[in-house]
């Protein structure tokens, strides 16, 4: 009933000039699924991390004893032993991880960056072979890739090195695949033309020019890759044997599975991925920025 | 667990990966030359917690004289690290000496990772139990591993809520159904324990308590006895408790199961000599209230155990100094300062018999202060473990077994079924790796 009523009053409020609807737009009702269907999202993904954040303020013996989402008294004491443990390896690793993912984005982001742009400036022989192929390796999944990559490294003499994890982790397809994607969207033709007639060269063009065009789109490759080095697991696993080379995931793992003998250590497990998380929520606060920074699309009239 | 699933995650995609190898029969040639000089370095992977500790005696003491140094590089235990060693045996890359659980040990040396030490380790032998280090044998005249830790298999109950609802300590199997049947009455929502099908271990022990014998070979012929006479009266036994309610069906190690530890809603627990860590993590509150007993027997004249868990001390045929990598996994295993320091820092319950009784395991764990005698009881339990016997392809039975009891204690069926299943697959993946099985 109130549904027809709505209907009515919005009929004539359509055709007066758009933008300008009197009162609440009515519009508002229809995106009451959408909302809800949002939030119940939004819980779904905030539920487990407020599981996380609370669950690493219990002690060993409140963990599994209190209600589930009453906040405990042991923080301070998990912070403690996680610090304690084995000299601190536990910062050692925290560093290894922001070694890799950063480092590896941003080695990744480099070769993306020069790839795409080329991928999608310059018409050569074989363009679409290469482009084909890589779009083969967006599909095949990293996992498949790691006992290989091992097997190489192992000729190479290069296990168990922060190489061994690095070096897989430059070419990244689907980095490649999204810079070409972006760089043909937001470097336009005439702009590379016309910084040819002013007579730059190539590598000028694409460091001065098209680079700041497609700054955007590389954050979005440089967060992509940090945020899937920094929760990589099997590849790390594969090469690493010294666990003062681990990064976080690899860490916290050894934690949980110390044989049969000993407990799992779980008040410290969920401490150290609680603080494995917050470099990652820093980054994205720090990078999201970026994101919208896309002043750069009005340079040439449509 | 939690993690259950990120590991089986990573155990299946190593080893789909790793592709069906082509697998001989065991048998590694020994190719190790003379005795060297010089200073040697070995690497050794190991997860049991202080294990660094242990070898900086070595590295101090008898290691300084030989010049033998061993750098311990932590792992995470279980079935990943044995996908691991295989990955890093493929490029020739595996460390000199690995930790390795008993049930692993066919799996290595059919992929000839491991080294037979017979040649090295004199005088081993008599440190441990027979059905102990037969594990290591594989049953032939080699050796492919020092044994480490045992976990012969106890029966711990709440003793004073036994005395509340006064239930006795069950002695035979039958007791033991008697007493969960007796305490569904008395206070139905408590049960006597839970049957997880999550711990494949678990299962294994108690089937081999019973005398099954799951991988057995004949010549070069493997013959598979999951589905064998002892194993169903085991399956049978518990997924009758499990169907007619009398016991709990949901897996332990969940934040559920401990709490029923730490409230009393379960009150005994079929485990091992390591239970007291697992039990201070679990239930904290009830410290001091629990007691040991044998495992519950299939007739009153019997007195065995099974094992669940346990690992050795292997060294690899990508060693360049195996003689060196035996001696020390000899002198880890038997040296009585070495297994003082195991027990005292990695909290390893030694299989060497000798050290069971020394003056490390002369006061109970903290968490059994109330039962003075729980090591000299353990060390009698010990000597009573059945042997065990192995095959290559565990980790395939292990998984059918989560798989198939899983689906069967949630909907309390048959557990015979799953049993059969266990069996066929188990049987399928061994050809499929090329093994000859006999039917």
């Amino acid at each position: 009933m109130s549904s027809l009523a709505v209907r009515k009053t919005a009929a004539p409020a359509a055709g007066t000039a758009p933008g300008t609807a009197p009162g609440r737009p009515p519009r508002r009702r229809a995106a009451l699924v959408p909302t809800a269907t949002l939030l119940v999202g939004a819980l779904y993904c905030l539920l487990p991390v407020a599981w996380v954040v609370i669950a690493a303020t219990k002690s060993g013996s409140e963990l599994f004893s209190t209600f589930t989402f009453l906040p405990g008294t042991g923080f301070a004491g998990n912070l403690t032993d996680l610090n304690a443990y084995r000299d601190g390896v536990y910062w050692k690793w925290m560093g290894n991880s922001a070694l890799y993912a950063g480092l590896g984005a941003l080695l990744s982001t480099a070769v993306s960056a020069l790839s795409g742009y080329a991928l999608a400036i310059y018409r050569f022989r074989g363009r679409e072979t290469v482009f084909n192929v890589l779009m083969a390796g967006v599909l095949m999944p990293p996992v498949i890739l790691a006992i290989p990559q091992y097997l190489l490294m192992a000729e190479a003499d290069l296990t168990d090195s922060y190489a061994s994890v690095l070096l897989p982790l430059v070419l990244s397809p689907y980095g490649v695949y999204l810079a070409r994607i972006y760089a043909a969207a937001a470097v336009p033709a005439d702009i590379v033309e016309a910084g040819r007639m002013d007579g730059a060269g190539e590598l000028r063009i694409f460091t001065r020019i098209a680079l700041p065009m497609m700054v955007p789109g590389l954050v979005t490759v440089f967060l992509f890759q940090f945020v899937a080095v920094w929760n990589n697991f099997l590849l790390p696993y594969i090469m690493l044997s010294d666990d003062e080379k681990f990064p976080i995931t690899l860490g916290l793992f050894t934690l949980l599975e110390q044989g049969s003998n000993t407990p799992a250590l779980y008040t410290l497990v969920i401490t150290g991925a609680l603080l494995a998380v917050v470099p990652l929520v820093a980054l994205f606060l720090v990078v999201q920025r970026f994101w919208s920074l896309d002043l750069l699309s009005g340079a040439v009239k449509s | 667990m939690p993690h259950t699933k990120l590991r089986r995650l990573v155990t299946i995609s190593v080893a789909v990966t790793l592709g069906a190898t082509a697998l001989t029969a065991c048998g590694s040639s020994d190719d190790d030359n003379g005795a060297e000089s010089g200073p040697v370095s070995l690497t050794y992977w190991a997860w049991a917690p202080g294990m660094d500790k242990v070898v900086d005696l070595w590295n101090r003491g008898q290691g300084k004289k030989e010049q033998i140094q061993v750098t311990v590089k932590k792992q995470a235990s279980g079935d990943t690290l044995v996908t691991k060693i295989l990955t890093a045996h493929k490029a020739k890359k595996a460390p000199d000496l690995v930790q390795a659980e008993y049930q692993a040990l066919p799996t290595l040396v059919s992929n000839d990772a491991l080294a037979d030490i017979a040649g090295d380790v004199d005088g081993a032998k008599d440190k441990f139990a027979e059905g102990v280090w037969q594990q290591t044998t594989l049953g032939s005249d080699a050796v492919y591993a020092i044994p480490q830790d045992s976990g012969p298999m106890i029966f711990y109950y709440r003793e004073d809520l036994f005395e509340k609802y006064g239930l006795d300590v069950p002695e035979t199997w039958e007791q033991f159904a008697e007493t969960a049947r007796a305490l569904k009455k008395k206070a139905p929502q408590t049960d006597l324990t839970t049957f997880s099908a999550n711990d494949s271990g678990l299962f294994a022990g108690l089937a081999q308590q019973a005398g099954a014998k799951w991988w057995t070979t004949e010549g070069d012929t493997w013959k598979v006895g999951i589905d064998d006479a002892a194993s169903r009266k085991v399956a049978d036994f518990w997924g009758g408790l499990v169907k007619e309610g009398a016991i709990d069906n949901q897996p332990m190690y969940t934040p559920a199961w401990n709490k029923a530890m730490n409230t009393g809603k379960q009150i005994a627990w079929v485990s091992a000599v390591w239970a007291p860590g697992t039990l201070t993590t679990a239930a904290p509150d009830t410290k001091g209230k629990w007691a040991m007993a044998p495992l519950p027997q299939w007739s009153e004249d019997d007195d065995v155990t099974g094992s669940w868990g346990g690992s050795s001390t292997a060294v690899t045929t990508d060693s360049k100094h195996r003689s060196a990598a035996a001696k020390f996994a000899t002198w880890l295993n038997t040296d009585p300062a070495a297994l003082t320091a195991l027990a005292k820092e990695g909290g390893i319950y030694p299989a060497a018999t000798t050290a069971q009784t020394s003056d490390a395991f002369a006061e109970p764990p903290a968490y059994f202060s109330n039962q003075p005698d729980f090591y000299t009881r353990a060390a009698a339990i010990a000597k009573t473990a059945a042997p065990s016997a192995w095959g290559p392809n565990v980790n395939v039975a292990y998984t059918t077994f989560n798989d198939a009891f899983g689906a069967a204690a949630k909907n309390r069926s048959d557990f015979g079924a799953a049993l059969a299943t266990m069996q066929d697959e188990t049987v399928a993946d061994l050809k499929k790796q090329g093994f000859e099985v006999a039917e």
